[in-house]
């Protein structure tokens, strides 16, 4: 259910080491009033999606039968990509908010 | 205007028809404060009974999800009302909601199991239309003030996040 909560600094050197030469970049995605800001994420396998909840409430971005990240209201929370390709993701409590991650290998 | 406000009055109180007939003014703020607010408890009154009644995991998920959205918006409700210094005024709409949601616990105490939860889900579905249906044809164009207006808006996109959600588990119990 939780997925990366923290992102720490030592924690970002040893991506860095892991992922050289190419150095991993951390993209935000603002969730302010059940909108995921921006909707649509190009990212590349090893970049890291951060989403900052200015939200009250709790959200997850969950992409169905893939992974889910729950953000707490007022929090942020992290996931590093693993995985190539195209997904859609929701938030699995308001299914009314819909975002989308293009990850290029 | 009177006419819509009637309309949209019924719509929302469709379930007890009696007391809105001089509920056909327009809204003020501290009532519509009172209105948003009471759906919001009632909703988590629900969920409690839900969270004691039911041994259905998604069922019981959805519960813990309605109170504690509630909960955070009705807190906020509360901050900002005190912010404005206004105080929340009861009505006949709030009255009519309450006494509604009474009757609808009471029906379903009566009940256990897969028939607790599905009439329960059913019931959260139909509550959510409503109340949504009235935040956006009576109550945010009622509304003067501009930050309980923005704070009615928010949570109009919150409910029709859970109207989704519980239609979602609603298709699961079947």
């Amino acid at each position: 259910m939780k997925a990366g909560v923290s992102i720490g600094l030592p924690w970002l050197a040893s991506l860095a080491l892991m992922t050289a030469p190419a150095a991993a970049a951390t993209i935000e995605v603002t969730i302010d009033k059940l909108v995921f800001s921006p909707a649509t994420v190009e990212a590349k396998v090893g970049d890291t999606i951060e989403w900052v909840n200015k939200d009250v409430v709790a959200h997850t971005a969950t992409v169905k039968g893939g992974w889910e990240v729950m953000i707490q209201p007022k929090k942020s929370a992290n996931l590093t990509l693993q995985a190539a390709g195209s997904v859609d993701y929701f938030c699995r409590f308001h299914p009314n908010m819909k975002g989308h991650v293009n990850v290029a290998p | 205007m009177f006419t819509r406000y009637t309309a949209a009055l019924a719509a929302l109180l469709f379930v007890s028809a009696a007391p809105f007939a001089q509920a056909a003014d327009k809204p003020t703020d501290p009532q519509i404060a009172h209105i948003a607010y009471t759906a919001g408890v009632l909703d988590i009154e629900a969920a409690k009974q839900a969270i004691k009644i039911s041994k259905n995991k998604e069922v019981v998920a959805f519960a813990k999800d309605m109170e504690r959205d509630h909960e955070a918006v009705n807190k906020q409700a509360l901050d900002l009302v005190k912010k404005l210094k206004v105080k929340p005024e009861d009505n006949a709409t709030s009255q009519a909601l309450t006494k509604a949601a009474e009757e609808e616990r009471a029906k379903l105490a009566k009940l256990k199991g897969a028939a607790f939860d599905k009439a329960y889900i059913e019931n959260e579905v139909a509550y959510h239309k409503q109340v949504n249906g009235a935040l956006e044809t009576l109550l945010i164009p009622s509304a003067s003030n501009a930050e309980l207006k923005s704070l009615l808006e928010t949570g109009l996109k919150i409910f029709q996040g859970h109207e989704q959600h519980a239609e979602h588990v609603a298709g699961m119990l079947k």
